[in-house]
């Protein structure tokens, strides 16, 4: 029944080229020579000379790194530590809150999300700069890292965990040497998940960074409210160059290994 | 011991930076404004022990929901993002189906590359996402110079800066969200159902109807959640392409907190739409809970 129709063909290439022409559109107008920019005026990379000469720029873009790093951090520590409770420690009193507090801000509009937050450092006197978004994307991207790992924990076998207690592990080393293992590839993605959301948020940082800490984005929200700019074009065209290569690499890793899979399967079967 | 720290730990991050700041919330809302800085009248005055607590509730008043329904900006506002986020999300979905419809089709050693293509736009900013579209739609962005080009138009169209913008918007945006639960629902049936239907003498579009559409109706069903609860609060869009003829509660929730501070009123916007978000919610995680007994 796979085949390639008309029809399929038609509208495989309409969505792609719709999700893709923008992007590329972009790209393209970042190496535009002139000043406006729907005006194409010969090829040029001034204005990524001017975007890596631009110090607010830099300063941002390393903020938004620090914070991105520390927040997927600790976001999947707590996250996994989420998992675990979610799928594993059965029954306890506030059970349904848990799992209440771990789904609901999945759906939460980041608006109300900000604007409770920035009340609560107000609230308790919290000076803001980087630790308050830091703290802030903590606690959203650590219920998206739990989501990733539980779905993963449901499938695992815990007899596996249980032959290790049973050869004489202790319960921290039957984690870290069965456990850990089997679901990293899930703790891993969560942690690529936080690191991301944690980049591309404007709206949670704008509410909970105050005047001392600009990350990236909301230097990007500061300079496009007024129109393109140029070195935005250049600057959006780095970023999804990085994601770009991330994304690809990742994935063709991901064959390999299950390409290697197979094989040792089949060898497996043939010996 | 090591089951309480395990549980202890990701409990009290998310009561004191989740559920606590949603209680202030709700508390402001319902507080007056003193002077435009916080304390907001009533302050919680413990040491005054049980008299405290009942002055601290008494004092508390709907002052701030009555507001909001005296302006007409506010509920004009929440009923424009009900009817964008609607009409966006059936848009996604006349745009996202034939996209996932065409994946579960296509040759099976196609596939993983298909599917990194859909995804790929998500690891993507989301701001630049949108802000690509600022050049395209302006009235001298690309779209009008080729339309202007290709002489379909003698004077540009204006498209940025109206609802029309904010729709596209949204359905570049969240289209990933839409085509990969019904692709994945798409992926799962089985091919047989349709060839024992063309063999007994149906046509291929009502086995498209009778057989597809029902199989893969839990994707959709999802997929439409998926849009429909994050476009509500949506903030990005209507302020970068929307332009001030757009209303969309998001939007007036960020201005009144940073343009107008007035907090109280903004903490009222907030809890009317979190109001309104439950059902949708409460709809999609028994769409969910659905889906997944049928699995097993």
């Amino acid at each position: 029944m796979r085949r390639l129709t008309w029809f399929n063909a038609t509208s495989l290439t309409l969505g792609f080229a719709f999700l893709y022409l923008p992007m590329i559109i972009l790209i393209v107008y970042s190496f535009n020579e002139s000043k406006l920019v729907t005006v194409w005026a010969g090829f040029s990379t001034k204005w990524y000379g001017t975007l890596l000469s631009n110090q607010s720029f830099l300063d941002a873009a390393w903020v938004t790194l620090k914070v991105a790093l520390a927040s997927s951090t600790v976001a999947t520590i707590l996250g996994t530590m989420a998992a675990l409770v979610l799928v594993r420690a059965g029954r306890f009193y506030g059970r349904t809150l848990f799992s209440g507090m771990i789904y609901a801000p999945l759906v939460m509009p980041e608006v109300i999300t900000g604007l409770s937050l920035l009340l609560l450092f107000i609230g308790i006197g919290l000076d803001r700069g980087i630790f308050t978004i830091i703290l802030a994307h903590t606690t959203f991207s650590m219920c998206f890292v739990s989501v990733v790992v539980s779905s993963r924990l449901v499938t695992f076998d815990r007899s596996l965990e249980e032959a290790a207690l049973d050869l004489g592990c202790s319960h921290f080393d039957a984690f870290r040497l069965v456990t850990l293992p089997i679901i990293a590839p899930a703790v891993i993605s969560g942690w690529l998940l936080a690191f991301t959301l944690s980049l591309d948020d404007l709206v949670i940082a704008s509410f909970t960074a105050g005047p001392s800490a600009t990350t990236l984005p909301i230097k990007i929200w500061s300079s496009i409210r007024l129109g393109v700019s140029p070195e935005i074009n250049a600057l959006s065209t780095i970023m999804i160059g990085i994601v770009a290569v991330g994304v690809i690499t990742a994935s063709l890793i991901t064959k390999r290994a299950s390409l290697r899979q197979q094989a040792d399967e089949r060898a497996a079967v043939h010996a | 011991m090591r089951r309480f720290a395990l549980i202890a730990l990701p409990y009290a991050w998310l009561l004191a930076l989740f559920l606590v700041p949603f209680l202030i919330v709700l508390k402001i809302s319902l507080s007056d404004i003193a002077l435009a800085i916080p304390p907001y009248t009533p302050t919680l005055d413990l040491s005054e022990g049980w008299q405290g607590i009942k002055a601290f509730f008494s004092a508390l008043d709907f002052e701030n929901f009555r507001f909001l329904t005296t302006d007409d900006l506010y509920w004009k506002s929440y009923i424009s993002s009900l009817q964008i986020a609607l009409v966006a999300t059936v848009i996604t979905l006349f745009v996202g189906y034939p996209i996932a419809y065409g994946m579960a089709n296509a040759p099976d050693h196609w596939r993983p590359t298909l599917m990194m293509l859909v995804i790929l736009p998500f690891w993507t900013s989301f701001l630049i996402r949108v802000y690509s579209w600022m050049g395209i739609l302006s009235t001298e962005g690309y779209l009008n110079q080729l339309l202007l080009g290709l002489g379909l138009i003698s004077t540009p169209l204006t498209i940025l800066n109206t609802p029309t913008a904010v729709y596209i918007g949204i359905v570049y945006t969240y289209l990933p969200f839409m085509i990969l639960p019904i692709y994945s629902a798409l992926e799962r049936m089985d091919g047989s159902l349709l060839e024992a239907a063309e063999d007994l003498g149906c046509s291929r579009v009502k086995a498209f109807w009778l057989i597809t559409v029902p199989l893969s109706k839990t994707g959709i069903i999802a997929g439409c959640f998926l849009v429909f609860i994050p476009v509500i609060g949506e903030f990005v869009i209507p302020s970068l392409l929307g332009g001030s003829q757009t209303l969309m509660i998001g939007k007036v929730l960020w201005e009144e907190f940073f343009n107008n501070r007035d907090w109280p009123v903004a903490s009222a916007v907030a809890v009317v739409l979190l109001l309104i978000l439950i059902v949708p919610i409460v709809l999609f995680q028994m769409n969910e809970q659905k889906s997944r007994e049928a699995d097993q």
